[in-house]
């Protein structure tokens, strides 16, 4: 069957209410700053950011799969083509694209150019560690969790660390079968 | 290009966050220090004068032999505060006006605190290049 669903997340973007974006750039680093004086480790930071993104994917799909129309995907492949081109689309405005995928499609990068969430940011020598954006790596973790897929999402690439991109590489560990969850003899 | 020329910012706490000497000629020791000085004791001055008007710059407010200092009052009471010597008025107000936007710029970094100095070696660089260009 081939898909039917939105190729691009352009439509849906038009339709959605949103916010000021200075104001959620703000909020955003108002959330970071007030993590990093709370735990006061960089890598907890890291990790807490993680885990806050992880609960907002588990619920975001939902929202995702409701609004965006799209059915289910065949493969990987077209999973990170839809979180690239529909999900950055739809949630943050811009677009992502995808590259470097391996030999067998288990493990490919999606490639932002344009972050809303680092606009005005600039990494001081304190935080030189910080995965600033770690939250929207936490985000597509949950997101496909949700649907089966176990999935590791890391950082290749920071602007704020000098790169020319943002670079998130999304490997998948292994896709659990859908299960029903009781026996029948329960 | 002026031949001496020191800027400083003062946060509203009386602190000074940043720091360059932007001149041209061979630097004498003290003179760093005599800068500063002369910047500080004009400190007062600034403190009396920003309430009388409504103007961000103001120029030429306090002199020292032929060094004299134009601050730029921001709406936050940070004071960029500029020693020198030469007359260019105009080169000096568009100095301080760029200057500002770098500083909101800095100020809306979530991970900058307000009324710290200021490290970042980027604004740094442009802070110098803008001294190049105007002064």
């Amino acid at each position: 069957m081939a898909p039917v669903g939105p190729r691009t997340g352009d439509a849906i973007f038009s339709n959605v209410e949103r916010v000021n974006a200075e104001l959620f750039t703000l909020t955003y680093g108002a959330i970071v700053r007030q993590l990093l004086t709370d735990l006061e480790e960089v890598e907890e930071v890291n990790k807490q950011l993680d885990q806050m993104g992880y609960n907002i994917g588990i619920r975001l799909i939902d929202e995702f799969l409701a609004k965006s129309n799209v059915s289910r995907c065949i493969d990987f492949k077209e999973t990170a083509e839809t979180i690239a081109k529909v999900g950055f689309k739809m949630f943050l405005g811009v677009t992502a694209s995808v590259t470097n995928w391996d030999a067998d499609g288990t493990c490919c990068s999606i490639v932002l150019e344009d972050n809303p969430l680092v606009d005005f940011v600039e990494l001081p020598d304190t935080c030189q560690g910080l995965y600033y954006c770690n939250i929207l790596s936490g985000v597509i973790r949950g997101a496909l969790e949700m649907v089966s897929m176990k999935t590791e999402v890391t950082w290749v690439r920071d602007m704020l660390r000098g790169d020319d991109a943002f670079e998130l590489q999304v490997k998948l560990l292994k896709q659990v079968p859908e299960e029903y969850p009781y026996k029948d003899d329960e | 290009m002026a031949t001496t020329a020191c800027f400083i910012i003062v946060s509203r706490n009386d602190i000074p966050i940043y720091e360059a000497e932007v001149g041209s000629t061979a630097k004498r020791e003290d003179a760093a220090q005599l800068h500063q000085f002369i910047l500080h004791a004009a400190l007062d001055i600034v403190q009396d004068l920003a309430w009388t008007t409504s103007a961000m710059f103001l120029k030429a407010i306090d002199r020292f032999n032929d060094l004299v200092v134009s601050v730029y009052v921001t709406a936050g009471h940070t004071r960029f505060m500029l020693l020198h010597d030469s007359r260019n008025d105009d080169g000096i107000k568009s100095f301080f006006q760029e200057v500002h936007e770098l500083y909101i710029k800095i100020l809306l970094n979530p991970l900058y605190l307000p009324g710290s100095r200021i490290t970042s070696s980027h604004f740094d660089t442009k802070v110098r290049g803008l001294a190049r260009k105007y002064l």
